[in-house]
């Protein structure tokens, strides 16, 4: 199941976020990663080393672009400015997917840089998956969007996470980038059964998963991506690819961010998932 | 309640600046009350209030994009102190909040907004001012664009007087004292950090060291790119005087007799001009003009 029309019928593996602490490391050793993911923000200047970097990365491995600031969920209309810049980056990559997250984080042109949450509504979720419809014909590449984490609940929400998410997918007919970390992190803010919620989202639309790190604190959960995958968050993987088949994996390692090695060995814990060497 | 109406509400709430300690402030700075707004439109949950968890997202709101200020203006800490910086900053934040899609343009505004507040910056307005402007100059200057080179063979295209056209991404300053030493010992001590991520930013309480602030001395920088690193070249007043003419679309001519040359032998003049052309030329400082692509 896992190559489809969402991720560019594409069987990528086990990716890593390409980081600059790894760069050298990346650059002088070559090392063997089925593929990396970059925050398209990060790439989409007019020019100098990242760009530079970023081809040098593209002459050896593959790469799926991740944005931060599409804001899908914004009631004002989407950037074209960034569209354009972002549809450059999209061919200079050859990225077979493209993903944003399922959020909102600008208004009035002034932007927040947070992945703010959705009031989980069918009012947001038809304007959301115009917007989706939009950028995917505008950037000619698949579109999927992630769920995010989030530390707060709207009064007006009129369905579940998941519902919202599958309300959206389906009106723009996109795919889904399934973070189960994300998942597990709003669990635990909000009170709802992980489980339930892997469970419930259209299984045939998943184009990559997301794994993570997070932070504990006394009341609540934050989504920090600084340390290793904690074994809740593998369970919830192993029950995602049980349903959905092997799909591309990406870790994500954003801060205090480790050597490539010790972040490529926590990434690469996935294949025994997806091996079916650990149950759930 | 409709989807535009929530968005405005919460931010408007999150962009609140924070209280002396962190927290969110009981009143929006023209006297709302943000407990109501937050009972509007958040639910409480068993441990957290409404108020609670719209804190949250206020508190990552600026911690988030003072990280991202503090980041690229390092120099202007060193400047201003610590406790300084985290004043402006979010005074300037709050005046000029984000308005594109990349925190790489968050400190684009901060020069003209210092000129009008130099209330932050008493008794080191100017060299704080310098310092902006070279950091500005250097974030520019890691990524923009590079034109094909101007090589010797495209020369005759030009004509006898020609227009030479500078590479986009170099950055002309003239400064009243030499912050590009200070600059460059600030950023040994740092590490290079990604741009943005969609990870939640902890806040880190930054420090720098107290350092001792140049003297006053007139200096001309270029700021530009070669190899993808950023470097600060200091060139005289008279070759200044001719980049900037030239930059500005003045022909070769033109340029050199922009420059004040009172005082100087024309021999050693025109031998300066000469040596100046081939660093710059060699630099890859001038880039294809229209007249070059014409022909």
């Amino acid at each position: 199941m896992p190559a489809n029309r969402f991720n560019g019928f594409t069987e990528y593996g086990v990716g890593i976020g390409l980081r600059i602490p790894h760069y050298n490391h990346i650059l002088s050793k070559k090392p063997t990663v089925d593929w990396f993911e970059i925050i398209s923000e990060n790439f989409m200047s007019d020019g100098g080393r990242p760009l530079h970097v970023l081809d040098q990365i593209l002459e050896q491995y593959r790469v799926v672009q991740h944005g931060v600031s599409m804001y899908f969920g914004s009631v004002e209309p989407l950037n074209r400015e960034h569209l354009k810049r972002l549809k450059a980056l999209v061919r200079r990559t050859g990225t077979p997917w493209l993903s944003d997250h399922l959020c909102w984080g600008s208004v009035d042109g002034t932007y927040s840089h947070d992945l703010l949450p959705m009031p989980y509504t069918f009012e947001a979720a038809a304007k959301t998956a115009d917007k989706i419809r939009q950028a995917r014909d505008f950037l000619e590449v698949p579109v999927v969007v992630e769920n995010v984490s989030s530390y707060a609940e709207f009064h007006v929400s009129e369905m579940t996470e998941w519902q919202f998410l599958t309300e959206v997918v389906g009106r723009a007919d996109c795919g889904i980038l399934l973070d189960v970390n994300n998942i597990y992190v709003s669990s635990r803010n909000h009170n709802f059964d992980p489980l339930e919620y892997v469970n419930g989202v259209p299984h045939e639309r998943v184009a990559q998963i997301h794994i993570a790190g997070h932070s504990k604190f006394e009341k609540y959960i934050l989504d920090t991506h600084d340390h290793p995958v904690i074994d809740p968050v593998w369970s919830l993987y192993a029950r995602a690819i049980e349903l959905i088949g092997p799909t591309a994996t990406l870790l994500e390692w954003d801060d205090r961010i480790p050597s490539f090695d010790e972040v490529h060995d926590e990434a690469l814990k996935a294949n025994r998932y997806v091996a079916g060497k650990v149950s759930v | 309640m409709d989807l535009d109406h929530i968005q405005h509400k919460m931010f408007e709430a999150i962009r609140q600046p924070l209280t002396a300690d962190e927290g969110m402030r009981q009143r929006t700075l023209d006297g709302k009350s943000l407990r109501a707004i937050a009972n509007e439109i958040i639910k409480p949950n068993d441990r957290l209030t409404s108020f609670e968890r719209l804190e949250i997202y206020n508190r990552q709101y600026w911690f988030r994009i003072l990280s991202a200020l503090s980041e690229d203006f390092p120099g202007l800490r060193a400047v201003v102190g610590d406790r300084r910086f985290e004043r402006l900053a979010a005074a300037y934040l709050l005046d000029c909040p984000s308005q594109s899609f990349t925190l790489r343009n968050l400190g684009s505004r901060l020069e003209g907004w210092l000129r009008a507040h130099p209330e932050h910056l008493v008794k080191v307005e100017q060299v704080a001012l310098d310092m902006v402007r070279l950091e500005w100059a250097e974030i520019e200057a890691f990524d923009e664009t590079a034109k094909p080179q101007l090589s010797e063979d495209d020369l005759p295209a030009l004509g006898p007087d020609p227009k030479f056209e500078l590479q986009p991404h170099i950055r002309l300053l003239g400064l009243s004292y030499p912050v590009d030493d200070l600059l460059l010992q600030v950023r040994r001590e740092e590490a290079e950090t990604d741009i943005v991520s969609n990870a939640v930013t902890e806040r880190t309480r930054q420090t720098s060291r107290r350092r001792r602030l140049p003297r006053a001395e007139r200096i001309f920088l270029a700021v530009h790119r070669f190899d993808n690193s950023v470097y600060f070249k200091r060139i005289d007043k008279e070759a200044f005087t001719i980049l900037c003419a030239l930059r500005d679309g003045k022909s070769l001519s033109e340029a050199v007799d922009a420059a004040d040359w009172s005082g100087r032998p024309i021999e050693d003049a025109s031998a300066d001009v000469q040596q100046w052309f081939a660093y710059w030329s060699a630099q890859g400082w001038f880039c294809h003009t229209n007249q070059v692509r014409n022909k």
